[in-house]
């Protein structure tokens, strides 16, 4: 890699074997109205890793995840989720193959219990009891509000919430928009623990963050995109190393990540 | 996690505000309830409080599925009046060959005839709804104003068919006979059509309810009224949540429109029309897409219609607009207001 800057819709280096690639965007173009958001983007989401998905705000990331969820059409170019084209399908079906989503709002529901909330999400019908020891014991918050409308729960144990939602159930990918924004340093870091946790599970993730310390922690390959495009992608080794690089894609100034 | 602690004693007391603040409808209603006493006497008041509670129940029948309907779909159905109609229309067209069914002095033969009318009604209007969902609304998702317009045009058609079938006049309509006059208790007479409107009310309001708190597709239709999309990106297809919704709601709002026929003795194919009025009056004090809110307004509206109707009947016909201009600059979401993305 001599020059890792040229790297724009340029299909990837096959650094992963065809087969371990869960989700593939190629050339992925999205219209919201009349604005052209996605421009082509270009990545590929390794099975069993964490995939991040940097890049400013109003990069697109948003308009990715939510294109890979159906919640907005593409209008060119192909997603491939475990081999099959998801690039027209409805939202329920790509849910329903086993991707999960976390939006960036989180979208609880609020007038519901946490436990209803966790009711909806758990598809196949009862909660599996090991599955929800397991998330209480990742996020505690969740047990000692189980009753309590989910409306009430504070922002950070929102997020548990959403996150404990896409995870009830065994799925394929999860989808993460900025799980860590908004919330104090504290609750980041319990977060991190959690993820790391999925990590150890070889849970697939593609998770969108600001913070590059959360992303570096926690990435083993990474997408930055700028105005609708995906401008780098690789291993999150190269780029934590890689200091005038991260300046360079993210803006990031020498003291920021320190 | 370290951080719940700092955050329960938020959570704690965030409840019991909204707990206080969720009462206050309560509290509105039983006050508006209990201030006319001081302008009459004790025995017109319980009479009007039970003929208010009777109108009440049966809008609340009819508004239920329309405030549902529009918190899962954004769709604004001013056709819902057909559902209405017809149904009441079918009912009588049941009930009219068993009139001597109707008049006899028996609660089952009354039952007999009774039942299968409302079942018929109650059928057919759901029917009804299917049918409308899938030409009419359907093809306008997303556009309010294409809304307006197509449902607008459904209702007219619905009811010039009702006037191919069953003719431009009005029909007259007996209760069975069980259901006529009235009961004394104390030294008050009511009539007992009132007392079983409001039993047939609050049953409905408690399935409803029970159906919306305790299973899935109730918890389902809750989430969608908040949040349709993420519901989809838990996996259900929101659409067909929706299509049962539109049904059932148009199956009630053919119950609905077969007691109202009752209560009014009479048939006429735009008392659809007559009452959506008080029906979105109702579902906007509400708040769209609560349930519990469609009941909370329907009485309400219910009873100030009876008081005024006794107090000022000069005023009455605009005492329910009156009644939904205060509620909104009270509270502009209505009274229980839907959490909406
Ligand atoms: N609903 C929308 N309507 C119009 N423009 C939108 C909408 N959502 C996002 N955009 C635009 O698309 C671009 C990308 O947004 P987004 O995907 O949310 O970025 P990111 O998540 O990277 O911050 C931004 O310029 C934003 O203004
Ligand atoms: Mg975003």
């Amino acid at each position: 890699m001599s020059d890792p800057l040229v790297r724009n819709s340029a299909p990837m280096a096959s650094t992963v074997p065809a087969a371990d690639i869960l989700l593939d965007l190629d050339d992925v173009h999205t219209h919201i109205e009349q604005y052209h958001i996605l421009q082509g983007v270009s990545f590929q989401v390794p099975r069993g890793q964490f995939t991040m998905l940097l890049g400013r705000n109003g990069a697109g990331k948003t308009t990715t995840l939510r294109s890979v969820m159906g919640l907005w059409k593409v209008s060119q170019g192909r997603i491939t989720f475990d081999g099959a084209d998801i690039g027209g399908a409805a939202t329920p079906d790509i849910a329903c193959r086993g991707i999960a989503y976390v939006p960036e709002d989180m979208s609880i529901f609020s007038d519901l219990t946490v436990k209803e909330n966790m009711v909806l999400a758990a598809r196949q019908g009862e909660m599996d009891d090991t599955r929800l020891n397991w998330i209480f014991d990742l996020f505690p918050a969740l047990k000692k509000f189980w009753s309590l409308e989910a409306g009430a729960l504070s922002g950070g144990q929102k997020q548990m919430l959403a996150i404990a939602r896409a995870i009830i159930e065994p799925r394929e990918l999860l989808l993460i928009d900025e799980p860590t924004k908004g919330l104090a340093p504290a609750i980041v870091g319990a977060m991190i623990e959690a993820f790391q946790e999925l990590k150890q599970a070889q849970t697939s993730v593609l998770l969108v963050e600001q913070n590059f310390q959360f992303a570096r922690t926690l990435g083993d390959s990474v997408a930055v995109m700028d105005d609708g495009r995906v401008v780098h992608a690789g291993s999150m080794a190269e780029l934590a190393e890689n200091v005038e690089l991260q300046q360079q894609l993210l803006g990031l100034s020498l003291d920021a990540h320190q | 996690m370290a951080t719940s602690e700092a955050t329960s004693s938020a959570v704690r007391t965030a409840p019991l505000l909204d707990r206080l603040k969720g009462q206050a409808p309560a509290l509105v209603v039983i006050l508006i309830a209990l201030l006319p006493i001081a302008l009459m006497d004790l025995s017109t008041w319980l009479v009007l409080t039970l003929a208010g509670l009777a109108m009440g129940m049966m809008i609340f029948i009819m508004a239920s599925g329309l405030t549902l309907v529009f918190g899962l779909m954004d769709v604004l159905n001013f056709g819902h009046g057909a559902f209405i109609s017809f149904g009441a229309f079918l009912a009588t067209a049941v009930m009219l060959p068993l009139t001597p069914w109707m008049e006899a002095d028996s609660v089952w033969l009354n039952l007999a005839a009774l039942l299968p009318a409302i079942a018929v009604a109650m059928a057919m209007a759901g029917a009804l709804g299917y049918v409308f969902e899938r030409v009419l609304i359907m093809p306008v998702y997303g556009n309010h104003l294409k809304q307006i317009l197509i449902t607008m045009g459904g209702l007219i058609i619905a009811e010039q068919l009702i006037v191919v079938l069953w003719g431009p006049d009005e029909i007259p309509l007996i209760r069975p006979l069980t259901f006529q006059g009235s009961f004394t208790l104390g030294d008050v007479t009511f009539e007992k059509y009132r007392l079983i409107a409001v039993i047939i009310g609050l049953l409905v309001f408690a399935v409803l309810s029970l159906i919306l708190s305790r299973t899935k597709i109730g918890l389902l239709i809750r989430a969608g009224v908040e949040n349709g999309e993420m519901v989809e990106a838990l996996g259900y297809r929101i659409r067909r949540l929706f299509i049962g919704v539109f049904i059932a709601g148009s199956a009630l709002a053919g119950l609905g429109g077969v007691m109202w026929a009752l209560y009014e003795e009479v048939v006429t194919a735009n008392m659809g029309m007559q009452v959506m009025v008080l029906v979105f009056i109702v579902i906007i004090i509400g708040g769209l897409g609560s349930v519990t809110g469609c009941f909370v307004g329907a009485v309400l509206v219910g009873l100030v219609a009876n008081y005024a109707g006794f107090l000022a009947p000069k005023v009455a016909l605009v005492s329910n607009i009156a009644l939904m201009v205060i509620v909104l600059m009270w509270r502009p979401q209505g009274l229980f207001p839907v959490a909406k993305r």
